[in-house]
């Protein structure tokens, strides 16, 4: 799985790629990101599942007029997943998308040792 | 109570398809047959035009499956939308609303949360790594040939499934919205859809059906929000005032309001609500319909634009689906839509009608038949992409490289079969309760697909034996449980003894499975059995492959000639 850059000599493989600092540090970043926001948004989604399964009474509270606290918690999830959305748009276009272009940068002129 | 469970699995509104053929003296049109074929003509003739125009030069493979890498994030997340909110999400949601209330609004969160997984896990590593199919990903690091007949097998089933759901739903359809009444009229309308949307693949390709999705998708949206904020504005844009008149509409009351009308009760109701809602949130990622659209982008970023622009239409428009199904229960009643021919399916064609007349009925009767069309040319794209590219291919021995040309030539040829397959599938089941079918399609791809994908792209010891266990095994299990479940026998009505199953004969019943959706058991099994078969597996896993992998998942070095073809 090696590449040839046409001009240099140079060869790089993934693997030393995978092991490079700057990707590293790309992984480390994403996963610090990905990793507690799906935990979370699948957690809240169960945790939401779950009371209108088992606590239907609960679900049953009115908070205004006939609109009761399952109608606003549904609508809530509504709320975050769009703000999941629009939060992973701009996180990775500020953290994430420079980090990718100077790494492919430097990659496709063979300057990673 | 004993609230009879709906044969529904996964798309409520399917639930409204009548189990049984309708007797000729319940069905009859609502509005002008006329107008409503005249319209729908209309929408056909425009779209056929654009797939034309647009599909001017379909000579690669790129072309014809992946239009050419040339749609915009933009553009891809409206046909997205136009590919996920099937009929069933249009007049179904709507629909279990009108007559369940609150459990029908479950559904929609479960189908929007779901795209979340899709945006941060799936849709850039995708897009970085594949080419035109789910099979393209897998085989990256796996072993190419079981892995790729594994995913193209997956990819049929589901996608055949969901085809076979879209067409019985046309064929039930047709009874409301033009006066045909069941036999041979019936038939010829699905045989019209059938030969349309083949046409639509065949000619238009990738790009042809994408155009056809973005059309569909705006008319859907303008439709869903016009008459949401008319009945907003009845209710005096009071949500509380909506809800009130509409549960004093509904024999039971105030119950409508709160969970648990269908999946309260008993605790295996409530296991199956939550075996549903893991389906539901966990299937959109492993959809091959879906996915294979990423590939129509040119490059990752686009492929997030798309998510993120797919997640704000579908969650305003099941939004809309929450006020038209409460608008429904209020403006026409549980009582004329459970009465209607399709029954919870008519609640928006009903409550259109009430609200604009027979216009107004045409238009929705053209943007539910668009709705079918557009969303069975995706499946066919799909499932003729995957055979001719993982299959086919395979079989010549060139494993996913061989000659494009060819490939595109075998598509065509695949997609007139699938299309032929589609029509008589159509014509056989359309008076069945299809709700398995589209079940079974969630339940498949969450299984078979979801847990391989994120393994093959996140864990380092993935082996291809893991892959294979988990995608057989998870299309295995779901499959025979569903069948051995209570959705294909023996489950009956209590008060009328009539029969609720695919097979409606009440006497045989084989159903050993209480869950009338198999995830909370396949899901989970086809994890374990990635995992199992992986740290059992005695080849070694290739470390240089899977840094290819990461490297290119996330920075797209060196497919970046490739994503900008």
């Amino acid at each position: 799985m090696t590449s040839t850059q046409p001009g240099r000599e140079r060869v790089i493989t993934y693997e030393a790629v995978q092991h490079s600092r700057e990707f590293r540090q790309l992984q480390r970043r994403f996963r610090r990101f990905a990793v507690p926001t799906v935990l979370a948004f699948l957690g809240w989604y169960f945790l939401y599942v779950g009371l209108a399964a088992f606590l239907p009474d609960l679900m049953a509270t009115r908070v205004y007029g006939r609109v009761n606290l399952g109608l606003c918690l549904g609508l809530l999830q509504f709320v975050s997943t769009f703000l999941v959305t629009a939060l992973y748009l701009r996180w990775s276009r500020r953290r994430l998308d420079p980090l990718v272009d100077r790494l492919r940068d430097r990659l496709e002129q063979g300057g990673l040792r | 109570m004993t609230p009879a469970l709906p044969a529904l699995i996964a798309h409520p509104a399917l639930l409204a398809h009548p189990a049984h053929p309708l007797p000729a003296a319940a069905t009859g049109a609502v509005g002008e047959p006329a107008l409503n074929i005249a319209i729908f003509a209309v929408f056909v003739g425009v779209t056929l035009g654009i797939a034309v125009w647009v599909s001017g030069a379909n000579s690669t493979a790129a072309d014809y499956f992946a239009a050419g890498r040339s749609i915009t994030g933009r553009q891809n997340g409206i046909a997205i939308g136009g590919d996920y909110l099937s009929a069933a999400s249009f007049l179904g949601i709507a629909g279990a609303i009108a007559l369940n209330g609150y459990d029908g609004f479950l559904y929609s969160i479960g189908f929007l949360v779901g795209w979340l997984l899709v945006l941060v896990l799936i849709a850039e590593p995708l897009r970085n790594t594949g080419r035109y199919t789910l099979a393209d990903v897998l085989t990256y690091r796996l072993r190419r040939g079981p892995v790729r007949t594994a995913a193209a097998v997956s990819t049929m089933t589901v996608s055949l499934f969901y085809l076979l759901a879209q067409m019985a739903g046309a064929g039930a359809l047709v009874n409301l919205l033009l006066g045909v009444s069941g036999g041979w009229e019936q038939n010829v309308t699905i045989l019209v859809v059938g030969l349309i949307m083949t046409f639509y693949v065949l000619v238009g390709g990738m790009k042809g059906t994408t155009w056809v999705q973005i059309v569909k998708a705006v008319l859907l949206l303008i439709a869903a929000v016009l008459l949401t904020f008319w009945v907003l504005g009845s209710a005096g844009f009071d949500l509380s005032t909506l809800l009130a008149e509409a549960s004093s509409k509904s024999p039971s009351g105030d119950a409508v309001l709160r969970p648990g009308l269908l999946y309260g009760g008993t605790l295996t109701n409530k296991i199956n609500f939550i075996s549903l809602s893991l389906a539901l949130v966990l299937g959109t990622g492993g959809l091959p319909h879906v996915l294979m659209r990423l590939y129509t982008v040119p490059n990752a970023r686009e492929a997030r634009r798309s998510v993120a622009w797919a997640t704000w239409l579908i969650g305003l428009f099941y939004l809309c689906t929450l006020v038209l199904g409460f608008g429904a229960m209020w403006l026409v009643g549980p009582a004329r839509i459970a009465a209607a021919p399709g029954k919870a399916n008519a609640a928006v064609p009903l409550l259109a009608f009430q609200v604009g007349g027979t216009l107004l009925l045409g238009v929705v009767a053209a943007v539910a038949f668009a709705t079918i069309l557009a969303v069975v040319a995706g499946l066919v794209i799909t499932a003729s992409a995957s055979f001719a590219h993982d299959v086919f291919a395979g079989w010549v021995g060139k494993d996913g490289e061989g000659d494009p040309e060819r490939e595109v030539r075998v598509a065509r040829y695949t997609a007139v079969g699938i299309g032929l397959l589609a029509i008589v599938g159509g014509i056989y089941t359309k008076n069945q309760n299809v709700a398995f079918l589209v079940g079974l399609a969630f339940a498949v791809a969450a299984s078979a697909n979801l847990p391989t994908i994120l393994f093959s792209l996140y864990w380092s010891r993935f082996t291809s034996r893991g892959a294979l266990w988990s995608m057989y095994g998870g299309l295995l299990s779901s499959v025979v449980l569903i069948v051995l479940s209570p959705v294909v026998s023996g489950k009956v009505d209590p008060h009328t003894g009539a029969s609720l199953s695919v097979i409606t004969d009440p006497t045989i019943d084989f159903s050993v499975f209480p869950l009338e959706n198999p995830g909370i058991v396949s899901i989970p099994l086809a994890f374990l059995l990635g995992w199992l078969g992986s740290v059992t597996s005695r080849s070694q896993v290739d470390p240089a492959r899977f840094a290819r992998l990461q490297v290119r998942a996330l920075t797209a070095v060196g497919a970046a000639k490739g994503a900008r073809r």
